[in-house]
């Protein structure tokens, strides 16, 4: 297990250095001018040149990279060009608050998706199978950024019992669990959970489908064995394939709730993430995307090392 | 007896206690800005104008700043740091008089060696408290710009470049910061910005970047006028017009700016208030005149202008829009009397197409620059395709190149002759034209054909290069504006631009706002402001 959790952890080192490559590259091709969010529209070229070279970007990419990378490993992550602030305080600013969102919307949306899945699958070609299977589909096919505006118009401009946006009263208070910051947290989360549920609820009753005909079940049944322990038996034969699928599904709440957090004006790191691409501003672009990548990484990571604690198989392929 | 004189005594003070809580307590006003951030707080803002209208003339003063207090007029400029103001007989040397007995505040007095240290934080980039962020901001509003000194306390002079009758618009631009809470806040213009001291009737109190900024009345302010009733403003970024429509008809906030067209009615049957107002804004199509360019033919220019049914694009905007008339709303000072009536005429249209050479059989193609968003741009893509529609009954065939708004700014500055615009013969923009500058002179002047400023269409013409020389060389400003008048007349019957409409800088708020008086200005009197409960 050892020797298999350094060979994973040391493959990730050439990962992360082609995600820097790729987020310092990525960002440099998107057209337009990185100053223009802070200059003037009518600044001369002569304003525009100055203050080019003041920001480094007249250098040539290699060198801009170098220095990027250079003081990315002692920590600086430079200064957002467009509010002038630290680009690191920022980042962990807004994901610890995608954190958040993203942690809640997995509390909803996994045992939700686990129990219907579990459910259809036992019941295969049954009218719940045909009901949970219509539910997901419709779950991961609906926009969520429409089920967003819908649930606002519901319950918050109609019903006015929950807020329509913001992380909380007085500005975001990341991991407060008091009412009224929990009433900012449910909208956003349910909306964001809805897509989860049918994945998760999909890949398990195929799962649980698939090794509840195997021989192996079959003979545990023959074996005098209570329903109860088969099922457990066929859940642990599930977990690892489940349990990947979920570890990828939080990677995608945290890095892929743009339109959510725009929707809910909510201060995560996709909400981050759109303000820096419609400023160009490069620094902050950079930063956002090589942490969100980098938690992507590290999520695989830990899913792979779990799965392999789980399903010693793993380990030998 | 005793007893019924104490509780009347009681009942005195205690209607005196809340009449008088009643008159101080005026409640606090939660703004949903466009903004995707808090303006930035130092003193020179960004964010354009709704930088300067939520964090500039709210916590910081100018020299000369713009009277907001009537919905009825015109903005014009009045003494704000500055009591008075007058230039020498050299047309170079201006002398300001500043008010006395303003303080910033973190307490330190407004004089003028804080002006000139204001001026070299933007000017000087050899400077100690030089500033790159607030000089991309403010250096380039004021041009004219040469050198500055204080002769005493309370006495300036600003030497311009050459004689240039538009300084005091300029420095309207301008903002000052306080020099003591620089230094207390070791020289760091980061920490300034949570911290920021300007001498204006609000203070910054509360500052979460990117969530919100609350400001709370400075009592101490200089214009008892304008010391806010209210008890406190609190600015949130919304950028997302939905989000913003949300959180008013939510209760979240009081006030939102630019709400969109189509749910104005949904907001008003919830009984909030939609404010307008003219105001110096201007949605055109600034036309190329390089050689080649088929907008160089005043027939084609006017035929085009005469083919939009202007009124026929209110109901796009919900009614929400000046029809053009010219460059400038019809309701600005320097309006003039063109004798070209931009107005919607589809058969005289065609008879100067005709004239020009145009027809059913030889169909004119040009090729428009165009944004689908962006900063008051209104709504670019439906309002384009309409003027499409109208252009082709006329045999003007346009193509569309469509660019995201950040790539359109750099493009705009680029200019017409420039190959990143792929021979693009017009660029739909909207313009601030509230200053002689950047109203008129900064589209058309020979001397800033781009990429060296923004005349976009590489326009250069004699007569109107003397005009923009009057407006900068009468400094009376009576006089002055008959030259403005002139200068915009030009614009007219020379059919210049593309004239489609004006925004009317619509907001809605809570019928609870009281007291609010929509100034035809890009900035506003927030002072005035009062929730009733």
């Amino acid at each position: 297990m050892l020797s298999y959790l350094l060979r994973r952890i040391l493959l990730v080192l050439p990962v992360a250095f082609g995600v820097s490559v790729i987020c310092f590259l990525l960002v440099q091709i998107a057209p337009g001018d990185p100053l223009t969010a802070i200059m003037p529209v009518d600044a001369t070229a002569e304003e525009q040149a100055a203050m080019r070279a003041a920001y480094g970007l007249d250098k040539p990419l290699p060198v801009q990279y170098t220095i990027w990378i250079g003081n990315l490993v002692q920590g600086d992550m430079g200064k957002s060009i467009a509010t002038g602030r630290p680009v690191a305080g920022e980042v962990f600013g807004a994901v610890q608050n995608s954190l958040l969102l993203a942690a809640s919307a997995a509390v909803i949306a996994f045992p939700i998706g686990i129990f219907l899945g579990f459910l259809a699958g036992y019941f295969r070609d049954t009218w719940i199978d045909r009901g949970v299977t219509a539910l997901s589909i419709t779950g991961v096919s609906v926009p969520n950024y429409w089920l967003g505006i819908v649930l606002v118009i519901i319950f918050s401009v109609n019903l006015g019992w929950l807020p329509s946006m913001g992380a909380g009263p007085g500005g975001s208070q990341a991991w407060e669990w008091d009412w009224a910051h929990m009433r900012h947290l449910i909208l956003p989360a349910v909306t964001l959970a809805v897509v989860p549920i049918g994945i998760v609820a999909r890949t398990v009753r195929a799962l649980a489908g698939d090794i509840l005909t195997m021989d192996f079940v079959q003979a545990l049944y023959a074996k005098g064995m209570s329903r109860a322990d088969v099922l457990r038996h066929v859940a642990r034969n599930a977990a690892a394939t489940a349990l990947s699928v979920m570890g990828l599904q939080l990677g995608y709440l945290l890095g892929g709730s743009i339109l959510i957090e725009t929707v809910f004006n909510w201060p995560g790191s996709g909400f981050l993430l759109s303000n820096a691409i419609f400023q160009r501003d490069l620094p902050l672009l950079q930063g956002t995307i090589l942490v969100l990548a980098l938690f992507f990484v590290a999520m695989n990571l830990i899913v792979d090392v779990v799965q392999a604690a789980i399903d010693p198989r793993i380990q030998r392929t | 007896m005793k007893t019924f004189g104490k509780g009347v005594a009681a009942f005195a003070t205690a209607v005196t206690l809340l009449c008088g809580g009643m008159a101080q307590a005026q409640g606090t006003l939660r703004v949903g800005m466009t903004a995707a951030d808090i303006p930035l707080t130092t003193g020179q803002t960004d964010q354009g104008g709704e930088g300067m209208r939520f964090m500039g003339y709210t916590v910081y003063d100018s020299l000369i700043e713009w009277d907001l207090t009537s919905a009825d007029k015109p903005s014009v400029l009045i003494p704000g740091l500055a009591t008075e103001w007058s230039v020498g007989d050299d047309q170079l040397t201006w002398t300001f008089k500043l008010r006395p007995d303003v303080t910033f505040h973190d307490g330190s007095p407004f004089t003028a060696e804080v002006a000139v240290w204001n001026f070299e934080k933007l000017l000087n980039d050899q400077a100690e408290q030089y500033d790159p962020r607030q000089s991309a901001q403010g250096k380039s509003r004021i041009p004219a710009v040469a050198s500055y000194e204080a002769v005493d306390d309370l006495t300036l002079t600003i030497t311009t470049k050459e004689p240039d009758a538009t300084l005091p618009y300029q420095l309207a631009w301008i903002l000052m910061s306080s020099k003591a809470n620089w230094e207390a806040m070791d020289k760091d213009w980061e920490k300034v910005a949570m911290s920021p001291s300007g001498t204006g009737p609000w203070k910054l109190e509360t500052f979460v970047p990117r969530e919100r900024a609350e400001l709370v009345p400075n009592t101490e302010y200089w214009d008892e006028e304008r010391i806010p009733k209210l008890d406190k403003m609190v600015l949130m970024p919304l950028p997302e017009p939905n989000a913003r429509a949300a959180a008013l008809m939510s209760g979240q906030v009081d006030w939102i700016e630019a709400p969109a067209p189509d749910t104005i009615p949904a907001m008003e049957g919830n009984g909030l208030v939609i404010s307008s107002n003219a105001y110096p804004h201007n949605w055109t199509w600034h036309l190329s005149r390089l050689e080649g360019s088929p907008w160089n033919d005043i027939n084609v220019r006017k035929a085009a202008n005469l083919a939009i049914d202007r009124e026929g694009m209110m109901p796009l905007l919900g009614g929400l829009m000046v029809p053009a008339k010219g460059f400038l709303p019809p309701s600005s000072q320097w309006f003039g009397n063109p004798e070209f009536d931009v107005t919607y005429d589809l058969e005289a249209a065609k008879a100067l197409m005709q004239e020009a050479g145009y027809g059913p059989d030889n169909r004119l193609k040009v090729k428009a620059l165009i944004s689908p968003s962006g900063s008051g741009q209104m709504l670019p893509l439906p309002m384009n395709e309409y003027i499409q529609q109208s252009l082709s009954e006329i045999w003007i065939d346009v193509e569309f190149m469509v660019v995201e708004w950040n790539q359109m700014i750099n493009l705009w500055r680029a200019g017409a002759a420039d190959a990143s615009v792929d021979g693009s013969q017009s660029i739909n923009f909207t313009y601030f034209i509230q200053d002689p500058f950047t109203g008129l002179i900064r589209h058309l002047d020979c001397n800033l054909i781009a990429p060296n400023g923004t005349n976009w269409g590489h326009y250069c013409d004699d007569e109107m290069q003397a005009l923009f020389e009057g407006i900068k060389t009468t400094f009376d400003p009576e006089e002055q504006n008959a030259v403005l008048q002139k200068t915009h007349e030009k614009f007219v019957n020379d059919a210049l631009f593309l004239f489609v409409t004006h925004d009317v800088a619509p907001r809605a708020m809570k019928p609870s706002v009281k007291g609010f008086v929509q100034a035809q200005n890009w900035y506003q009197n927030f002072s005035s402001i009062s929730i009733e409960e």
